[in-house]
């Protein structure tokens, strides 16, 4: 019983970064960049909340809202100010500007909210279930989180075949400057692209501070980079893939750290990664592609 | 578009720049306050002659004695340095408006060091330009191993406050006012047993950080003499510290009556949560590193109801200098005061009375200032808030009795 009790901690800590990686793959598909503030964004999005909340006394619901809506504004200023002066310049650039984004993020929540530890009051407000005659408890979080990356996994997919704004991000993640030829608003599908990513950002910054109550300007630090390898796990550029590589990183995780050792579960973690990469360089479902000369 | 692009990162640059500018902004104008706080309450309590004897005096006989301290100001432990820097400052206010030590005044000044070794390194580097000549510092232990070794080097007199791990005091020129490590991972396991608290216990701890695991290592020493049986000793990491479910679901397999948490109230807060979660309710005990876990913004004290915390300070003691201590702080700066904040309070005591026994003047070199507080630390007793009769070995250790306390009603209650 202790197994499935691990299996399901570590599918809800995945689904969470399934819901983080999601944003990285998505940028990275579109624009080709490794948007490192990602995790500052995720941050960002749960002092909205925790503020709307607990300051302005927002109901919950209305909170989430505000927060995804913040965090949609913050990404694409981000991309705006940041990023698209950096469009043409070299991939290096834009990654140290990336960085510089994610620092710059922090450093304003330590300014604004200060560096002392919040705790974050879980928004979900579900009993825990309890299964096997109690021997199995469920929270509500566990529950809510994989429920939540279920729904907007299914909705991602389902926008990026049926719309047209869907398909114009494929276009341009296919190649920008043909989409761009055929009339597509490159710029305009780059900055949608960072608006969903942060939205969902918001999401996942509520989220995770549910199930993890402590808040600070680092929460988002390790998140971020643990879905970023999530995404490059999955395979960088493809939405499955990062949903499929949290889940598996979060499985691994937490049964790593009960079975083999609490010390070494990230070292297993990273160990699975190498192992991945060597046998498949392009991640679980990532795609091969060829450099046309 | 050009110009407008070239324009746009211009005013990025000059955002950037004006953000660093106020991020600098507040500490500084913090300093200002304090050194106007120092300077009012010289005022009001001396008088204007007095204030004017003072100045007189720092300048012709006694002059000035600067002491300098170190601690976080902002990270995750800021809690415990801003403690320390209030405390001290009370402190080194009451000493001035008492006419100082030896008739030297007291400047102190603190540096933030953020708990990390290489900030505290460069703190303690501006603290000698600004002209230190003994260190009351630093408050976290890891950042404290780092500093002490400098301190040696330049044979500078250091008393950290809070450095508890064994390395922190390591040189001879180094001493504190708190437990060591081992001191507090043993004095736990002798209490747990001498209270029969429980029996079984489990133990979560940080192997990533020396205070962590030095305290564990010497509570499972003593815990073999006391009776007590270790079903669990679940390590985390710096990278792994958001999720304790595994550790708390292997404590509650292993039976676990209490567990241990030699850890800081960051991480502790959300062990409580997911135990709360998961329906586990053993006895928590941890030690000073938990200190602070009630003042988290909005987290729900009743999680905490009945944690145990081994603290040399119980702010609801009844004795009267706690007592005048805790309203002057509360007043002061508006919260109780940790055990963080008695520590430095003491701190600063003892360097006067190590002082005062070494004839400590203004003249001598931070270097004979240390040779001969060594000789007199060692032959002075401080009655101090954290303790009666505190008395230091040579090798900078304090002896004083371990004390205790619960949190009950969502405050810290002596036992």
């Amino acid at each position: 019983m202790s197994f499935v009790s691990y299996l399901l901690n570590g599918v809800s800590l995945g689904s969470v970064y399934a819901i983080i990686a999601l944003g990285y793959t998505m940028v990275y598909g579109i624009a080709k960049m490794l948007n490192f503030a990602h995790g500052d964004v995720i941050m960002i999005g749960s002092y909205v909340a925790f503020v709307a909340i607990n300051s302005m006394g927002m109901p919950i619901p209305v909170s989430i809202l505000i927060s995804v809506a913040a965090c949609t504004i913050l990404g694409v200023t981000i991309e705006r100010v940041a990023y698209k002066p950096l469009r043409h310049a070299s991939k290096l650039a834009v990654l140290i500007t990336a960085i510089g984004a994610s620092y710059f993020l922090q450093n304003m929540a330590l300014l604004i909210f200060g560096a002392d530890t919040k705790s974050f009051s879980s928004v979900v407000k579900m009993e825990p279930l309890q299964l096997a005659g109690g021997q199995l408890n469920i929270s509500g979080e566990t529950i809510v989180t994989v429920a939540v990356c279920v729904v907007i996994m299914i909705c991602l997919t389902t926008f990026m075949k049926y719309s047209k704004a869907g398909h114009a991000m494929l276009a341009v993640s296919e190649d920008g400057g043909a989409a761009q030829l055929m009339g597509i608003n490159v710029n305009g599908t780059i900055a949608l692209t960072f608006a969903i990513g942060s939205a969902l950002a918001a999401i996942a910054g509520v989220l995770l501070c549910s199930a993890y109550p402590s808040l600070t300007p680092y929460t988002g630090a390790m998140p971020g980079i643990k879905a970023f390898v999530a995404a490059v796990f999955g395979g960088i550029g493809s939405i499955p893939g990062a949903f499929i590589g949290g889940i598996l990183l979060g499985v691994i995780e937490i049964l790593g750290r009960a079975y083999i050792s609490s010390q070494l579960a990230d070292a297993i973690v990273f160990a699975v990664l190498i192992v991945v990469l060597v046998v498949k360089p392009t991640g679980l479902l990532g795609k091969q592609i060829q450099e046309k000369v | 578009m050009k110009k407008l692009l070239s324009l746009a990162m211009a005013g990025m640059l000059v955002f950037s720049v004006a953000a660093c500018g106020s991020s600098d902004t507040p500490a500084a104008s913090d300093d200002n306050t304090a050194a106007e706080a120092t300077d009012s309450t010289e005022a009001e309590e001396t008088g204007a002659e007095g204030t004017d004897a003072a100045e007189a005096g720092s300048t012709a006989e006694g002059g000035v004695l600067k002491i300098g301290g170190i601690g976080p100001a902002t990270g995750g432990a800021a809690v415990y340095g801003l403690a320390v820097k209030n405390a001290a400052t009370m402190a080194v206010d009451e000493i001035n408006a008492a006419g100082g030590i030896n008739g030297m005044q007291v400047e102190f000044q603190f540096e933030d060091d953020e708990h990390d070794a290489e900030k505290s390194v460069n703190a303690y580097n501006t603290l000698k330009d600004w002209g230190m000549q003994m260190l009351m510092g630093t408050v976290t232990s890891t950042p404290c191993t780092a500093v002490v070794a400098k301190t040696a080097e330049d044979n500078m007199f250091q008393l950290t406050p809070s450095g508890s791990a064994v390395e922190s005091i390591a040189q001879p020129n180094a001493f504190r006012v708190c437990f060591s490590d081992p001191n507090q991972g043993g004095a736990s396991a002798q209490y747990i047993g001498e209270n029969k608290v429980a029996s079984k216990v489990a133990v979560i701890y940080n192997s990533q950080d020396v205070y962590s695991s030095g305290i564990y290592e010497t509570f499972a020493a003593e815990a073999a003499n006391q009776g007590i049986e270790i079903v669990a000793a679940e390590p985390f990491t710096e990278d792994s510290k958001t999720d304790f479910s595994v550790q708390l679901q292997k404590a509650n397999e292993a039976g676990a009556e209490l567990v241990f948490l030699p850890i800081y109230y960051t991480e502790a807060s959300i062990i409580l949560k997911q135990a709360s979660t998961m329906n586990f309710d053993p006895i928590f005990f941890g030690c000073d590193g938990l200190d602070g876990i009630l003042a988290v913004e909005n987290f729900d004290t009743s999680l905490a109801e009945g944690v145990m915390l081994l603290t040399p300070f119980a702010a609801d003691a009844e004795d009267a200098a706690t007592q005048s201590f805790v309203s002057t702080y509360q007043e002061k700066f508006g919260d109780i005061p940790n055990q963080f904040a008695a520590d430095a309070y003491d701190a600063i005591y003892i360097i006067k009375a190590a002082a005062e026994k070494a004839g400590i003047t203004a003249d001598m070199s931070a270097s004979d200032m240390c040779e001969a507080m060594k000789t007199a630390m060692t032959e002075i007793t401080v009655d101090g808030l954290t303790g009666a009769g505190i008395t230091w070995s040579a090798d900078g250790e304090p002896s004083k009795a371990p004390k205790a306390v619960v949190i009950t009603d969502g405050a810290y209650a002596a036992m």
